[in-house]
This record gives C-alpha cells, sequence and structure tokens, in this order.
C-alpha cells in the first residue's frame, strides 16, 4: 500500500497537484519531479543545510519532510525566492563579496541568511556565526559570507532596495 | 600591495583587480547545473552493495532475487565487469621500488576495506536500486585485519590484500651525511612523536558520475564532477579500450573538489561498464554515508623527528621519521606515495639549515585508500618544523619570532636549494614574517597575553612559516610514466561580432579559474572584460591540458591565457594593419578599438576588422591572413615547481576545565606572486586556512582494531563550521616568478599548509603555564584534558 | 544481505533513501491510534520527523505504515490551567525559543531551546516528539526531569497522565507502549522562588552535547530550599543527580557547597562508554559545568540582593 498519492501544495507561488510516492522527500521532489535543482542534497540527514527551503515562511530541511507532509504546505526554493526578489540584495552582497566558490551550500546559505533577519533584523557577527551553525561550506571558511549577511542587515535597515539580481551586469 | 603588470590607468587592465565572478551569479540563483543535477533520457541509477569487513573473501554472491525487483535493470559483479575493464596499478616509475595490487572496478575475489563496492545494481531510480541491493545475497569468508602501521611492517605479518609480498607500498631515504655526529655535539636537541589524524575531503556535492554509452555511434559522453577531464578521458579509453576521441568527459559546475575528485574511484570505473552493459546513461552519485567509505581519505602519519639546534638558537640539522598508512593499495593514477613524499621533502623548507635526514615508509592496512587532498603533506611538513622550532626557542631562550628571524632563508639569499633537493627561485619569508608581526601586533598580544595569564586566562599565539609547491611541470607526473599532463592548452576566437571566446584546460570548481582567465584574456587583448566567453571542463571543445590541480590553474592556465591573447593580438593587429594599410607596431588594441599606438585615436572597431575576416574576405588584400583563432600550449621549464611562502599567527584561548579551544582570531601573509584578483586570493587562503583549522581540532577518520570507521555521517566526522572558526586577516608580499611573464604562483593551498600547525603552536603556547604539551592533531578535549592530567 | 560464512549478519552502507511504505494523514487522535492498530504493528507516528526521518532513511527503521500526526488540532496548543503550562506535542522548539508563556512559566525550556540543534531543526521538530523519542543526548527530554513535568499519553483505552520521572525507562525506552502517542507536556508553572540555570558543552554549536545540565532551585531566601538537577548525555536516560540535589538542600549556596554538590556527581552519573568521550571526562565535565552553573546562580542572586 505503498502507492502515489495525489497531493497539492504551493510551491514558489504556483499550486500543483501531483501523484507521489510516499518515501520521496521534499529534496528530491522538487529536484526531480519539479526540476527545481537550487535546492541541493549534501547529507540527506539534516546537518549540511544545503537543501533548505522556506516552508511556510521559515528554513526547514527539504531532505527531513516526505513530499507528502507538505500537502497543503507553501514552499519556497531559491528560484522563487530569485524570481519574486526577495533575496535580491542578499544575492548581490554574495556575489560582491566572493561569498561563495563552489555554490553547492549558497541556496541553503541564502534561506538561511533570510530566516535569520526576518528574526533577528540587526544580528551581531556571533549571531550570524551561530545562524549558520547548520549550514556546511567547504570553500569560503564563511567570513565572506558573514560579511555578506552583515552588509544587508545594515542595507534593509536603511531601507535600501536592490534592482533584480539577474539583471545586473556583474 | 599589488604589483600591476602594466599599467592599472589603461582601459581592460583587469590584471590585479578585485573583480566579481561572471560565473557566481548563477549559482547564486539556483541555476547552477552540477552532474548531481544532471538528467537523461532514458537514464538509469546505480547503487552498491558494500563490504562490511574490511578484509574478506568472497564466498558468494546470489544476485537472484535481486534481478526480480521492481524497477531493476541490470544486476553485475566484479566478474562481469573485468570482462569489460582493464585492470591499474597505482605506482609511479621515478618512485623505485614501489608496489601496489592490481585493481578492477568491482572486487573479484577480495574486498580490502570496510566499505568497498562489491555489486551493482542498476534499476530505474536509485530508491529501487537501494531496495535491489538488500535482496542481493553475499557470503563473505573474514580474514586478518591489517590496522596497525607496526604490526603491519613486521616479518610474515598478515597481508593487507593478496596481491602484494608485503605491507611496504614505498620507502624512501635522504641522507645530506654526518647527522649523528651532528646531533650528538649541538648544544641543544629536542624531539617528538607527532600523530596526524586521517582526513577526507567532505565537498558538498558528493563524487557524481553520469556515463552515456551510445552503442550506435561508438561514443562514450562522461559527465562527471572532476577537476581532470582530460586525465579521465585518457584513463576510460585506455582501460575499456574505446578511441580516445571517441570518449567525451564533461565536468560541468562541481560542489567541491579540493583534490579529491580527480583519483580514480571503483565506482566511477564501474559506472563506465554498467552504461556499456546497460546501452544507457546511467547515474551514480555517492550518498554521503558511501563518500566517507569511499572517497579518498589523506594524512595518517605518524612522525618522530628531532632538530639539532647551536647554543645561540640556530638550527643544524633535522632528522625526521614518517610512517603513512594509506590504505591497502595505492590510489591510481597518482598514487598514494605522494604526501609521503612532499612530506620529507618539505620538511624545514623555509630555513636555511643544511643537515637533514629522513626516512619514509608508505604501509598497506585495510581501510580508505588515501591519496592527494589540498597541500598535500604541506601541514605534516609544516607542523613537525615548526613545533620542533618552538620547542628548540625554548631551549635556546629565544622568543619564537625571534627564533624565525634567526633561521628563516635571508630574503636576498635567492636562488638557493633546500637540503632536500627543492630550488627556490625567490622567496620572502623575512619580509612575510615582519609583515605578519605589523598586522597581529604581536608584541601587543604578548603583553596581553601575559596580562590576562595572571587573572588565569590562557591564551595562546602561534606561528607557522611555509612553503607551498605550486605550478609543477612534468617532473612531477610525467616522469614517472603516469599520462598527466603539465601543459595546458587555449583555443582563443575573436567572434564575427569582435567578442573573444576562450576554450581552455585549466577547470572550475569555484576559485575562480574561468575569472582570472577572462581578466587576463581581456587584460592581453585589450577588451572590455564582459566581451570574453570563458569555457571549460569539456573534452570535446577544449584543447588537451592538465586542468586544475597543485595551485596550477593561475600560474599555469594563466600564462597559457596570457600567451595565446598576446599571439591573437598579433593576429588582429596584423589584420587590422592590412585593413588599414598601416604597420601593425603602429596599431593597438583597447577597449575593443584598433587605435593609433602613439595617440590613441580610434582606427577601427575590432567588430568591424571581424566582421569583414568573416564575411566580406573577398575585399582583404590578398596577401592578408584572417587568422582570427589561434590554439596556444604552455607547459611551465625553468624551475620544476614554482614555490610560494608565508607564515601564519593564530591566537586562541585555552579553557583549561574543558579543553575546549576558542580560536580568536588569525592572520596569513603569503606570497604567490603576481595576484591576478584580490577578491579571489584572499578567499582561497580563507577558505584553506579553516580546512586547517577543521584538521587542527575537529577532524578525524576514527577507526576500530577490526578496520571499521566509527564515525563515518557528516553528524559525526566534526567539520568546521561558522561559529567555531575565527575571522581571517590577510596580508600580502609579492613576488613574481621570472619564469613567466604574468609571474603568477599557486595560492590555493597556503591556507591549508600552515593552519594546523599555527594553530598547534599556540594550543602549546596557552598550555606552557602548566607543563603540559601535545603534539597530535586534531587536538580534541579529550586529548587536551589528558595531556593536563584532568582525566 | 551480507553474511559471513556462520550466516551472521553485518551492517550494511548505502542506503539514504528510505524503504517504501504507506502514508496516512488522520484530522484526530482516534483516527490516528485507529490507522496504527490496522496496520498491526508495523507504523511510526511522524510529527516533525526531525530524528524520524534520517533513521528512516538510513534504513535503520522501515515501518509499512507512517501516520502523520502533524495535522491533529488537539495536539497543539499552548495554555496555562491550574498551575500548569500544557504545551501540546506538536509544540515546535521554536516556540520554546520564542513563546512568551513558555518563557514566563517554563523558562529551562527557553535556556535550552538555542543549544537543540540549529534554526532549521527548530522551526521543524517538536517538543513531544524530542520528548517521546527521548534521546538521553537531548536537552528537552532531560528539561522535562529538572521541570518535574508530567507527560500525556493517548493510548486505546483513553489518556493518562506519567510523571517524567518514570516516564523515561532505558536508553530510548519509555513508558510509551506500542501505538500510544504522546499528546501534551504538563509544566508546573515556575514559583517566583525558582532559579532556573541552562548550559552544555558542546564542541561545536548545536551538536550533541558532550554534557549538558538544567538547574531549577527553589530559593525563597538565603538557603536553597529544593534543587532539581538534571543532566543530558551522561547515561541511558536523561538523568536527575539526586546526591548533589541533596547536597545543595538546606544549604546556602556557597563556594563549599557547590563544591559538595560536585563531588556526589560520582554517584549521580553513569556516563556511557565511548572511545572518544571516555566515561572519566564526562564526569569530569559534568562537575565543571555543574559548578558554572550554580556558580553563575550564585551570581545572580548576590546581584539580586
Amino acid at each position: 500500500m505503498s502507492a502515489p498519492l495525489h497531493v497539492t501544495l504551493t510551491v514558489n507561488g504556483e499550486t500543483l497537484s501531483r501523484l507521489i510516492e510516499p518515501r520521496e522527500t521534499l529534496a528530491d521532489f522538487l529536484r526531480r519531479d519539479l526540476g527545481l535543482t537550487g535546492t541541493h542534497t549534501g547529507c540527506e540527514m539534516g546537518v549540511c543545510g544545503a537543501c533548505l527551503v522556506l516552508l511556510d515562511g521559515v528554513p526547514v530541511h527539504a531532505c527531513l519532510i516526505f513530499a507528502v507532509q507538505a500537502a497543503g504546505a507553501n514552499i519556497a526554493t531559491v528560484e522563487g525566492l530569485t524570481e519574486s526578489a526577495a533575496v535580491t540584495d542578499l544575492q548581490r552582497a554574495f556575489h560582491e563579496r566572493n561569498a561563495l566558490q563552489c555554490g553547492f551550500c549558497t541556496p541553503g546559505m541564502l534561506i538561511a541568511a533570510q530566516g535569520l533577519l526576518d528574526r533577528t533584523p540587526m544580528p551581531s557577527r556571533a549571531e550570524i556565526r551561530d545562524a549558520l551553525s547548520g549550514n556546511y561550506c567547504r570553500c569560503t571558511g564563511y567570513e565572506a559570507i558573514v560579511d555578506a549577511i552583515e552588509t544587508v542587515a545594515r542595507k534593509r535597515a536603511a531601507g535600501e532596495a536592490a534592482p533584480r539580481f539577474a539583471e545586473e551586469p556583474a | 600591495m599589488n604589483a600591476p603588470l602594466g599599467s592599472l590607468d589603461r582601459p581592460n587592465s583587469y590584471i590585479g583587480r578585485a573583480v566579481t565572478r561572471p560565473n557566481a551569479k548563477r549559482l547564486l540563483v539556483g541555476r547552477g547545473r552540477y552532474v548531481t543535477d544532471l538528467t537523461l533520457p532514458r537514464m538509469l541509477h546505480a547503487a552498491f552493495l558494500r563490504s562490511p569487513y574490511a578484509h574478506a573473501r568472497i564466498a558468494s554472491i546470489d544476485a537472484e532475487a535481486a534481478r526480480a525487483m521492481p524497477g531493476v535493470r541490470l544486476v553485475a559483479t566484479g566478474a562481469d565487469l573485468a570482462k569489460l575493464c582493464a585492470p591499474w596499478v597505482g605506482t609511479l616509475d621515478h618512485f623505485t621500488g614501489m608496489k601496489s595490487a592490481p585493481q578492477w572496478p568491482l572486487p573479484l575475489e577480495e574486498v580490502l576495506w570496510s566499505g568497498q563496492a562489491v555489486v551493482a545494481v542498476v534499476a530505474d531510480t536509485r530508491a529501487q536500486a537501494e531496495d535491489a541491493v538488500e535482496a542481493v545475497l553475499v557470503a563473505f569468508e573474514e580474514l586478518p585485519v591489517v590496522a596497525d602501521i607496526d604490526a603491519a611492517r613486521e616479518a610474515g605479518a598478515n597481508r593487507a590484500a593478496a596481491g602484494i609480498e608485503d605491507n611496504l607500498c614505498f620507502r624512501s631515504r635522504l641522507d645530506t651525511g654526518g647527522i649523528d655526529a651532528i646531533f650528538a655535539g649541538a648544544a641543544h636537541v629536542v624531539e617528538e612523536e607527532f600523530h596526524f589524524g586521517r582526513h577526507t575531503a567532505v565537498t558538498l556535492e558528493p563524487r557524481a558520475i553520469l556515463a552515456d554509452w551510445d552503442a550506435s555511434e561508438g561514443k562514450l559522453t562522461v559527465h562527471h564532477a572532476t577537476q581532470t577531464p582530460y586525465q579521465f578521458q585518457d584513463l576510460y579509453s585506455r582501460h575499456y579500450g574505446i578511441p580516445e576521441a571517441s570518449v567525451r568527459v564533461i565536468a560541468p559546475d562541481i560542489g567541491g573538489s579540493f583534490g579529491m575528485k580527480l583519483h580514480v574511484y571503483h565506482e566511477d570505473m564501474a559506472v563506465i561498464g554498467l552504461s556499456l552493459l546497460c546501452r544507457r546513461p546511467v547515474k551514480y552519485v555517492a550518498d554521503r554515508m558511501e563518500s566517507f567509505v569511499s572517497d579518498i581519505h589523506a594524512r595518517d602519519h605518524r612522525v618522530r623527528a628531532r632538530m639539532a639546534v647551536d647554543a645561540g638558537g640556530t638550527i643544524l640539522a633535522m632528522d625526521v621519521d614518517d610512517v603513512t598508512a594509506i590504505g591497502a593499495f595505492s590510489a591510481y593514477p597518482r598514487t598514494s606515495a605522494v604526501e609521503g613524499n612532499q612530506v620529507i621533502r618539505l620538511m624545514g623548507a623555509p630555513y636555511g639549515f643544511r643537515n637533514y635526514r629522513a626516512e619514509l615508509a608508505v604501509v598497506f592496512q585495510n581501510k580508505v585508500q588515501t591519496s592527494q587532498y589540498r597541500a598535500v603533506g604541506h601541514p605534516i611538513a609544516c607542523t613537525v618544523t615548526e613545533r620542533l622550532i618552538d620547542m628548540a626557542a625554548v631551549r635556546a631562550g629565544l622568543d619564537p619570532a625571534a627564533m624565525r628571524e634567526k633561521n628563516l632563508i635571508p630574503d636576498d639569499a635567492y636562488p638557493c636549494s633546500s637540503p632536500t633537493g627543492y630550488r627556490f627561485e625567490a622567496l620572502s619569508h623575512q619580509a612575510s614574517l615582519a609583515k605578519l608581526k605589523a598586522l597581529m601586533d604581536y608584541d601587543g598580544l604578548r603583553a596581553e597575553q601575559a596580562a590576562l595569564r595572571a587573572r588565569g586566562v590562557y591564551r595562546g599565539i602561534g606561528l607557522a612559516a611555509f612553503v607551498e609547491i605550486s605550478n609543477p611541470s612534468p617532473a612531477f607526473y610525467g616522469i614517472g610514466g603516469a599520462r598527466i599532463s603539465a601543459q595546458d592548452g587555449a583555443t582563443l576566437s575573436i567572434t564575427p561580432s569582435g567578442e573573444v571566446r576562450c576554450l581552455i584546460s585549466v577547470t572550475e570548481q569555484g576559485q575562480g579559474t574561468e575569472t582570472i582567465i577572462g581578466q587576463i584574456v581581456a587584460d592581453q587583448l585589450g577588451v572590455a572584460r564582459e566581451k570574453v566567453r570563458v569555457v571549460t571542463g569539456d573534452t570535446e571543445t577544449t584543447p588537451h591540458g592538465g586542468a586544475t590541480w597543485a595551485c596550477r590553474g593561475a600560474g599555469i592556465g594563466g600564462e597559457t591565457a596570457l600567451q595565446a591573447a598576446r599571439r591573437l593580438r598579433d593576429n588582429v593587429l596584423a589584420l587590422a594593419a592590412a585593413i588599414l594599410q598601416a604597420r601593425p607596431g603602429d596599431l593597438d588594441l583597447r577597449d575593443g578599438l584598433i587605435v593609433d599606438a602613439l595617440s590613441g585615436a580610434e582606427r577601427i572597431r575590432l567588430a568591424e576588422v571581424a566582421r569583414i575576416a568573416y564575411f566580406r574576405s573577398d575585399t582583404l588584400p590578398p596577401d592578408a591572413s584572417a587568422q582570427l583563432s589561434i590554439t596556444h600550449h604552455y607547459a611551465p621549464q625553468g624551475y620544476p615547481f614554482a614555490f610560494t611562502n608565508g607564515i601564519q599567527g593564530c591566537h586562541v584561548e585555552l579553557d583549561v576545565e574543558t579543553g575546549l579551544v576558542k580560536i580568536l582570531k588569525h592572520w596569513v601573509v603569503e606570497d604567490c606572486g603576481r595576484i591576478i584578483n584580490p577578491l579571489l586570493v584572499d578567499e582561497q587562503v580563507r577558505g584553506g586556512v579553516v580546512q586547517g583549522l577543521g584538521a587542527a581540532f575537529f577532524e578525524e577518520c576514527r577507526y576500530d582494531a577490526g578496520g571499521q570507521l566509527t564515525n563515518g555521517s557528516l553528524a559525526d566526522y566534526l567539520v568546521p563550521m561558522a561559529g567555531e572558526m575565527p575571522d581571517i586577516v590577510v596580508g600580502h608580499i609579492e613576488t613574481p616568478t621570472a619564469d613567466t611573464a604574468l609571474g603568477a604562483k599557486g595560492c590555493g593551498e597556503a591556507g591549508t599548509a600552515a593552519a594546523a600547525a599555527a594553530a598547534l603552536n599556540a594550543v602549546n603556547d596557552a598550555m606552557a603555564p602548566f607543563g603540559a604539551s601535545i603534539a597530535q592533531i586534531p587536538m580534541t578535549p579529550a586529548r587536551l584534558l589528558k595531556s593536563f592530567g584532568k582525566i | 544481505m551480507v553474511t559471513n560464512l556462520d550466516g551472521n549478519a553485518a551492517r550494511e552502507f548505502g542506503a539514504l533513501k528510505a524503504r517504501a511504505f504507506d502514508y496516512i494523514r488522520p484530522a484526530t487522535v482516534a483516527e490516528a491510534l485507529a490507522a496504527f492498530a490496522e496496520a498491526e504493528g508495523d507504523a511510526s507516528y511522524i510529527a516533525g520527523g526531525q530524528s524520524l526521518v534520517p533513521a528512516l532513511a538510513l534504513r535503520l527503521q522501515a515501518p509499512a505504515r507512517l501516520i502523520d500526526i502533524g495535522h491533529i488540532a488537539a495536539l497543539r496548543g499552548i495554555a496555562v490551567e491550574d498551575g500548569w503550562l500544557r504545551l501540546g506535542a506538536l509544540t515546535r522548539h521554536v516556540e520554546a525559543h520564542d513563546h512568551p508563556l513558555i518563557a514566563a512559566h517554563a523558562p529551562l525550556l527557553a535556556l535550552a531551546a538555542p543549544h537543540v540543534a540549529h534554526p532549521a531543526i527548530r522551526n521543524r521538530g517538536t517538543l513531544g516528539g524530542s520528548v517521546a523519542l527521548a534521546d538521553p543526548a537531548s536537552e528537552f527530554p532531560a528539561m522535562m526531569l529538572a521541570m518535574e513535568a508530567e507527560i500525556e499519553i493517548a493510548g486505546p483505552a483513553g489518556t493518562r497522565r506519567v510523571p517524567a520521572e518514570t516516564f523515561f525507562q532505558d536508553l530510548y525506552q519509555t513508558a510509551l507502549e506500542p501505538g500510544e502517542l504522546l499528546a501534551a507536556l504538563h509544566i508546573p508553572v515556575a514559583q517566583p522562588e525558582h532559579r532556573c540555570a541552562f548550559d552544555e558543552i558542546a564542541r561545536r554549536r548545536g551538536d550533541y552535547a558532550l554534557v549538558g545540565c538544567g538547574i531549577r532551585l527553589a530559593l525563597p531566601r538565603d538557603r536553597v530550599e529544593e534543587a532539581r538537577i538534571a543532566f543530558l548525555a551522561v547515561g541511558p536516560t536523561p538523568m536527575r543527580a539526586r546526591a548533589a540535589e541533596t547536597a545543595l538542600a538546606g544549604a546556602r549556596l556557597d563556594a563549599d557547597a557547590i563544591a559538595r554538590a560536585q563531588a556526589a556527581l560520582a554517584q549521580d552519573l553513569d556516563p556511557p562508554e565511548d572511545s572518544e568521550v571516555p566515561p572519566a571526562m564526562r564526569l569530569h565535565l559534568s562537575r565543571v559545568l555543574l559548578g558554572r552553573l550554580l556558580g553563575r546562580l550564585r551570581g545572580q542572586i548576590a546581584e539580586a540582593a
């Protein structure tokens, strides 16, 4: 009785219905069924943070939720947050500060940062590092990421908006 | 300070500028294309049954039930794949006497480590493949496990693998002579036994490969998360008997590599065969649990070392015995002996002493294979040397910084050689130390340390100077018979619209290779950076080359791009001169315009030259040659390696009751020669430091006596995370190599080379008031508490 | 399946995709219990799933049915009634961190919450799930002991309340019978004379602690009337340090009393054998941590006086 179930959920603002095998994680569903490969899987057990998505507005591990559990939920991935320009300033700050190298952790970092700034608009550097305690990056050494998030916190506090990241020149 | 190659004021002067990475934007918006993301029509998924035993004979395999499982397309054993794939042996000819047992994609009779893949299952989905793996029945006959490095070398010891006569893979000796007498007569001798834990790379994207055999064309296309696509094109071609030109290896976006993704892995070789057998695309992504038991490990050295010093603190000699355990066979094609070889050759490299003796033993045991991982051998040589120097400084009554000032090779003493045979062109140890002391406020920190100690706060300051190997010549692998190129190639074209395409053999894993190549090409051609498109990572489109390892991207890849751009520029100006009826020498290319070299006045747009060349060649003078594409190769000549140098400082606070260490701050001054992009160099250094600090405090593959890895998950193998890592101050000295026009050397391993050494010295400095010391990394709370006698 | 020649099965590697299961999302507790009964024991409840999903992915557990209790309204809610704070089982870790009623009435939960894993785990993980799993290294189960909480259990025979003291029985073993559901946590509200402290020693932020400790002292005037001390990661279950509590009872919170409490821990704790963290080290760290926490409380009291 592990037949696929009809599941309706909202992903990046679009409500969709799919047949989903119960054992498929939300991460695999997003990546495989919807082609939203910006959500990465680095450990599949909730310790690396590469698969973070927003579920009803807060960061969660997409590898620690079966997609069927997300029925009725509202999911936002890095693709959707890019489209809606919600994390444009973070993307720009990461780019300017070179706060990414291989980029595999980056979508998770952006979502962790967004979650942090929603709760704590002006975090200290120690608070930023603490908020990233579940996000592993092997490349950068973290400092540039902390710098970028700190920059965005200041800019958001000052009410500075950023233009859409994707259309900005490199 | 950043020495420009030319004037930074002219248009398109990009070399030396901190510019952002154009290719990072797609990664930021979720449009990265990693092998893990790729899907091909009719693609299948592989999973592997793995040995639970560290050493065993395969008694029987029963795949009947598994073959009948839903979605299963193929179950393959070692015998099935051995019919297709020739075995490999991981030795190099110039490592005399080296031996290793031959390897097949899947074992035929004997498993050599716990976690080795034994049976492959190919199914429609990964979950189905994993279901079927559970249904394969394998019976093993357990064999004696070789785990201990000393027991392994005893006469008559059990062998780690059947195909070798004993457990000594390789040994090497260096001796400048008279060492015993020097030690006997020295004013001070310090000695220590060091232990370096096994680490592994833990790239965030695990190993991933997607092989697609097209029988109709006889063509193999492999999407492979690797640093070295050409090396794998060669290997897949030769081991599977497919013509080289019919093998295409594509390395798209790669989620971290650090040396780990340039070795042959049994599963990867198997996946090629699985695609051949299924005649469909087959994908395999190591999951994290598999990564820990199949990615190469590194380090795992026990070093007994001593240093002789005269009464004034001048180093007289070092004497080193290094034993390293590498797994049951040597990795292919780069071997598992390079690390040990570099350990004994890099010992004491920053210092001017002339007398040296070293013995290296590379030993087989039933664990995961070890091989090259970021800063191969450097952290071990650096830690041993730098700790002994601190110990000697105490005996000589010198401050650690003063001890180094006394013994570092003077900046005006180059060129010179190390007692181990390395030739140094020009290094800057003294300038680096002076700069580091200023950056740290070294004297201020010492004063603060003394004041805090009086209040029961134990801080420590550690220094570690280093030499890094970069830009290896064919003396590294080619001489040993390995088909690993020391040269790189670039194809550079002006497009019909006057833009530039650069297809180059160095590859990108996020360090910014494409960015610096674009900077160099734009700079040398005189066009805007936005007009240059750099393409890497595809053997079908880019010329053959060594690709990215040993910090060769900037030094060798960059020089290749520079020389190619200069040649293309000459072609452009010759053509423009023909069109303009001018002399090429009177023209220059600036900002996409051909200008009068003296006045700067515009003569013709580059786009117009290209338009004429491609579409109106009928209007060109008869002797004009419109060569707007060129291919150029460059290999290092002159020095066999471009050595770099630097020094690091680490500041820690030790909680003497818990054994926890807070890393307060870390400093690096490094000299990688010409800096092409300071933004990228600084972050390479920071990332490298954090990998070194991870090794110093957290990372270790722990094994039990039966050869079982006991912490093989990302929850149990502790990688460095943001909360425990410090801010890192980076400074530079620039001593460009004169071997190239560009003058760049490597910078990717500098951070990792000395971070653990600086940290170990800092912790020992913090413990000094208690008379305690530690000579083992990682410095875990348990080890630190033991060193204090608290537990 | 892998075996040796004697037919003994060995551990297997490599799975990170769960075995197939069927999925049911009941709307009420009664439906959930019925769904479990129907599966004849081969089922698991899932709420936040932050511990269960990895276990399923690794195929360490493989129930035929997963019953998602995450949408049962009766398992939600945070309220104070008759001197008790009731936390529905689905209360998320992040609420322990943020909710004003929890801060006011169960301060140990609020103090412990920032140490529980990482922010994204706390957004999803539930208090009920954490207590039901009863990981001896987890923060919330130990705090149940320190706070004298009672655990509300729903089962086929109705609901019952079990004191935390008897709820935690052995390694991952609790008073929950197969098929029973943890419905709510009941915590006696903090009293004005309560002084609470929590901390833990971990190698990295969010890691399982080497040792952790929560303390609730009843300190109406200058003497400790009652001490409740609970440790995590030092035994097969969350551990109360009764001998240390006794050492403090009736005493002034001075250096002598703190030293007596530290010494008494040898009678209280039974750290597990562990090649990386030997028992003697956990005992040592427990003493250090207890001393620091009591010292911190002593400092707060002195400041308030």
